[in-house]
């Protein structure tokens, strides 16, 4: 390749004094900016540091923007009321690309690099399965907020934690009895042809059979498709209900289409809410939905028996009654899941003080102290509900909603109970050597 | 569902497919025919053309149609002012020297890609279409809009064919593809020309979005996918080649509409990753390509 203009002709340039001034004073700089920051031995003053893996880019990236929100007003919350062990506590923030590799190396990085206490905050199931090695590796307690059942299955290791949102397989246990006696009893299951999906492809099944309903076909999706007619004919003809669970940018479009495909004539419908979170209800195309139902973890429209502990949790978000940002409407939340962050950093706090957690050296104590909890009470520090929480598997159990989409809002219709969805563990991480 | 409106609903899927792959992949192709420049952000076009369409029709009020109508006027020539600024800004710096511009090219991509991220938001975010006609088959329902997007494909490729073998411009464009060198020694301005095929390729990805946009969502990452399919579909019908773009554009957009309602979608893309593997081993200057000179 010709180098006309000398781009890579080094006799041309020379080194003025000028310009080597310049390059020690970037060089100086560069030492100073985040990140290269040379850490002291953490003191009793020096802030906790959380470290947040963050879905600010990737398919993920409309959920990570709303988890950063309600992160940032919870340990705005936390801070203002005394900080953790009278610590103040400080995010620090790194985009993993919903991506699961990267979140692999972003969890070394805090780690390794800017030494936070914990690593917290991670979403999409596979970025969590990808990432969970690492955290085990560098030692250093990973708590996720993902739904995923990955961490209650015990498959991940001893450091990984979901104590702010319940699981996929136990929310499924506690909504099948309401669909079956709801909904239908034939069921078509469409999802995401990855992890998240494949907890709803095999969990379900079980549930329903033991309500007396049925599983009669499942259509899984690549989470990167765009367009879903297609998909369409394979859903029998004899479905009472279409069970739908979809993630990513492309969902409206499969709601819309769906629409297309059947016009009034529908089965009936009922969905997670992941198929439409940050998606406003009332788009263009989703008329389609009224009537139907969703899975809430936490509600999207304020409701008429919200508690004190619920609105002042919206207000510190920043959510209106409409679930989207104060003063833009068209800006629409993951209320459903984001709540587990706000949850999950208050069980960070109560964890880290009955520990007496000073600094990375108590990590283990940490650990220890997260599985010795039992339950946590609903109030201002878990605004969704009351929950219990299994130290044996990481997981935490909660209520949850089913709500009915009539005249352009999200009303919850039936609450289940924790007992509704608790199963049997599978294993015991307190096992495993930390 | 039986199997003759199964095999319906597949290949209007394929239809609309086809139609606005082929839009996307003749601009990339024309890029290609006349500058010799394998464009890898002619995707990030596409998505551009779809934000600026959100942009557009939610700025302005009324009935929907106004919007887009307006989108699918103004968003393409945005796009291609953008197009002609990074034409003259890198690739003509460049000497449009193939391999520098493909690591440019590369560098716009993401450069265009992280400003929408930036500026537009991590969301899909809808447009309202023009008309919201369902038209009611015996056995389901389908758009009345995806087959209005067939038509306007099938009219702006007949537009540009017309444009490119019955206009003194389109001469112009042929004779410079023919031969640069000869063509600039009959005194052709080569640069403008160059400036303005680049400009023409981004505005027929950014008409393809527009026309998508109502039917998909404007999302940042949306122009990875039309980016990878065009690419097949111009190897497949030989690069610089209208005739083989458009109808590589058709075999493509079809096989995949039914192979994946009969099969698996994942089925459909390895067999248009075979048929590219395949016909770059036993035609490598594609189905209608002509070997360079």
């Amino acid at each position: 390749m010709a180098d006309k203009n000398g781009f890579f002709d080094l006799s041309k340039t020379t080194l003025s004094r000028r310009t080597a001034l310049k390059g020690m004073a970037a060089g100086a700089g560069l030492a100073l900016a985040p990140g290269f920051v040379r850490y002291s031995q953490a003191q009793s003053s020096a802030p906790i540091k959380i470290g947040f893996q963050s879905h600010r880019t990737g398919i993920g990236a409309a959920y990570g923007r709303w988890y950063e929100k309600t992160s940032a007003a919870a340990v705005k919350a936390i801070n203002d009321a005394g900080g953790i062990g009278g610590r103040k506590v400080e995010l620090v923030i790194e985009d993993d690309g919903t991506d699961p590799a990267r979140g692999a190396e972003v969890v070394g990085k805090f780690a390794k690099q800017h030494k936070t206490d914990i690593v917290f905050g991670t979403l999409f199931s596979h970025v969590v399965i990808g990432s969970a090695p690492a955290a085990g590796e560098n030692k250093i307690p990973y708590f996720v907020v993902s739904e995923g059942h990955h961490v209650a299955s015990t498959k991940l290791n001893r450091y990984v934690f979901q104590p702010g949102i319940t699981d996929v397989k136990s929310q499924i246990k506690s909504m099948a009895p309401w669909i079956a006696a709801n909904a239908g009893k034939k069921v078509t299951q469409i999802f995401p042809d990855f992890a998240f999906g494949y907890d709803h492809r095999d969990y379900l099944p079980p549930a329903l059979k033991a309500q007396g309903a049925d599983v009669i076909a499942q259509i899984a999706i690549p989470p990167t498709e765009s367009s879903f007619t297609k998909y369409f004919p394979q859903i029998p003809a004899e479905t009472e209900v279409i069970y739908h669970v979809m993630v990513g940018p492309a969902v409206l479009t499969f709601v819309k289409e769906l629409g297309e495909f059947y016009g009034s004539q529908r089965p009936q419908l009922f969905g997670f809410m992941d198929s439409l979170e940050a998606v406003d209800i009332n788009s263009p195309g989703l008329e389609f939905l009224d009537g139907s139902h969703f899975w809430e973890g936490s509600p999207r429209y304020a409701q008429p028996d919200d508690s004190a502990a619920q609105q002042a949790y919206r207000a510190a978000v920043g959510i209106d009654d409409n679930g989207a940002a104060v003063g833009d409407p068209k800006d629409v939340s993951t209320a459903s899941h984001m709540f587990g962050c706000w949850e999950t950093l208050y069980v960070v706090k109560k964890a880290m003080e009955d520990a007496g957690y000073k600094g990375p050296e108590d990590r283990a104590k940490l650990v220890e102290a997260t599985e010795a909890l039992k339950e946590f009470a609903e109030g201002p520090e878990h605004p969704q509900g009351p929950k219990t929480f299994n130290g044996k598997i990481h997981q935490c159990f909660g209520i949850q909603n089913i709500s009915k989409v009539e005249g352009g809002k999200l009303k919850v219709v039936h609450k289940t109970k924790i007992e509704d969805g608790l199963y049997e563990p599978e294993g015991d991480y307190t096992t495993q050597a930390l | 569902m039986h199997f003759g409106p199964h095999l319906l609903l597949a290949a209007l899927e394929g239809l609309v497919t086809s139609a606005v792959l082929a839009l996307t992949a003749l601009g990339l192709s024309l890029v290609f025919g006349v500058m010799r420049i394998v464009n890898v952000a002619h995707g990030e076009f596409f998505m551009l053309g779809a934000v600026l369409a959100w942009a557009i029709s939610t700025a302005i009020s009324g009935h929907p149609a106004v919007g887009f109508v307006a989108a699918l006027v103004i968003a393409p020539l945005l796009v291609g002012l953008v197009a002609f600024l990074a034409e003259w800004l890198v690739l003509r710096r460049l000497n449009y020297n193939p391999e520098s511009t493909i690591v440019a090219t590369i560098g716009m991509l993401y450069i265009i890609q992280q400003l929408a991220l930036t500026f537009y938001g991590p969301e899909a975010r809808p447009v309202e279409p023009p008309f919201s006609y369902r038209i009611l088959l015996p056995w389901f329902g389908y758009s009345g809009y995806k087959l209005s997007v067939v038509a306007a494909s099938a009219i702006l490729l007949v537009l540009t064919w017309l444009v490119l073998t019955r206009t003194r411009i389109g001469l112009i464009m042929r004779a410079t593809q023919y031969d640069r060198e000869t063509a600039q020694a009959f005194g052709i301005p080569v640069e403008r020309i160059y400036a303005g095929v680049f400009a023409v390729g981004a505005m027929l990805a950014a008409i393809a979005a527009v026309l998508i946009v109502p039917i998909s969502q404007a999302h940042y990452l949306m122009g990875q996918d039309p980016l990878l399919l065009s690419f097949i579909v111009v190897i497949i019908g030989g690069l610089g080649s209208l005739r083989g773009t458009v109808v590589a554009a058709i075999l493509i957009g079809l096989a995949d509409g039914i192979v994946s309602m009969f099969f698996s979608p994942t089925l459909a893309k390895i067999i248009a990753t075979l048929v590219v593997a395949m016909v770059l081993v036993f035609r490598p200057q594609g189905l209608f390509g002509t070997t360079q000179r």
